[in-house]
């Protein structure tokens, strides 16, 4: 197990790069949730009892 | 069908208008089959990639460095060649869900040209001797990621929906001219930059164990573009069409439904409403 964390000595290099990707795909995924949860709040804070007021 | 082509102006609006309301929850749906099939591919890859494939007779352990660069790569060029056919689409057709569909995979095509050029800095400095140099593949790259930002600058600069949209669209099918010149680099100049084994047809120059991996990962990376690209693109559409009639109906009728977490007095002035 120590032998694979430590690829072949390049461990910085081979981590750095994969968990960089995981970062940025991580963001590519919650940013858009985030973006949508905040329309849908301001969908629901203009929609609210639209019926019930009339 | 002949009735459709001579269509009244009014009812063609009607039916872009009612496009979003289709198309808003059937990317729903897709969205959980997307997930899981990019995790279908990305965890044999990774897997095979990490652990399976032997260590390169050159390169050591440090070529696995290969599996993030080139799919995030091919996919950064991907998703531009995929813009550029929405542009077209966009320009000639005036097609809004291709305008958002645009907008949607400029940050996922930035996301990922940054992935290349950081693993392939990372991938650079043990192999070269430097994380950078001014390379035509590695400039090429670059120049694709600043195009990226440049789309995204413009569609948020320009305040009318549809007016940013026809910009971005222009600015995208300027910026195609870099796709020959990112793929052609290696062959062009004298570079720094190993060229094509896998898009030889007559012998890739990749051992099998190496490119299985390699594939699986691609094919991952495409997924998972398809998989944020409709995240993307549901938000938007959400943002831009608040005062929309489907949106009023979408939100009144998750309002309608009993929560799964609700209280049983919640649940039972749903039952009410019936």
């Amino acid at each position: 197990m120590s032998e694979f964390l430590n690829m072949g000595g390049y461990a910085f290099y081979v981590w750095s790069a994969f968990g960089f990707s995981t970062l940025v795909m991580t963001i590519l995924l919650i940013q858009p949730l985030l973006q949508h949860a905040q329309a849908w709040r301001e969908a629901e804070a203009l929609h609210d009892h639209d019926g019930e007021r009339r | 069908m002949t009735e459709k082509r001579t269509m009244h102006p009014l009812l063609k609006w009607f039916y872009r208008l009612g496009a979003p309301a289709w198309f808003y929850p059937f990317a729903g749906k897709l969205l959980p089959w997307l997930g899981g099939l990019f995790l279908l591919l990305l965890v044999p890859g990774l897997y095979l990639g990490l652990w399976h494939a032997p260590a390169d007779y050159q390169q050591g352990d440090s070529f696995r460095i290969m599996y993030v660069h080139v799919p995030a790569a091919w996919l950064s060029m991907f998703v531009y060649f995929a813009m550029a056919v929405s542009a077209v689409i966009a320009l000639v057709w005036r097609v809004r869900m291709a305008e958002i569909m645009i907008i949607s995979s400029a940050p996922i095509g930035a996301g990922f040209a940054l992935i290349a050029l950081v693993s392939g800095a990372l991938w650079g400095k043990p192999m070269w001797g430097a994380w950078w140099v001014w390379d035509a593949r590695l400039t090429s790259e670059l120049i694709l990621l600043f195009i990226y930002l440049g789309i995204i600058a413009l569609y948020n600069a320009i305040d009318e929906r549809r007016s940013a949209g026809r910009a971005m669209s222009l600015l995208t099918l300027v910026g195609v001219v870099n796709l020959p010149i990112i793929h052609y680099s290696v062959v062009w100049w004298n570079t720094l930059h190993q060229g094509a084994t896998v898009s030889k047809f007559d012998t890739p120059s990749i051992h099998i164990d190496m490119l299985i991996p390699l594939l699986l990962m691609a094919a991952a990376f495409k997924v998972f573009y398809g998989w944020a690209m409709l995240l993307k693109m549901r938000a938007h559409l959400l943002e831009q069409d608040l005062h929309c009639g489907w949106v009023k109906e979408r939100i009144f009728n998750a309002q309608k439904m009993p929560r799964k977490n609700s209280t049983g007095r919640v649940a039972n002035q749903g039952h009410k409403h019936e």
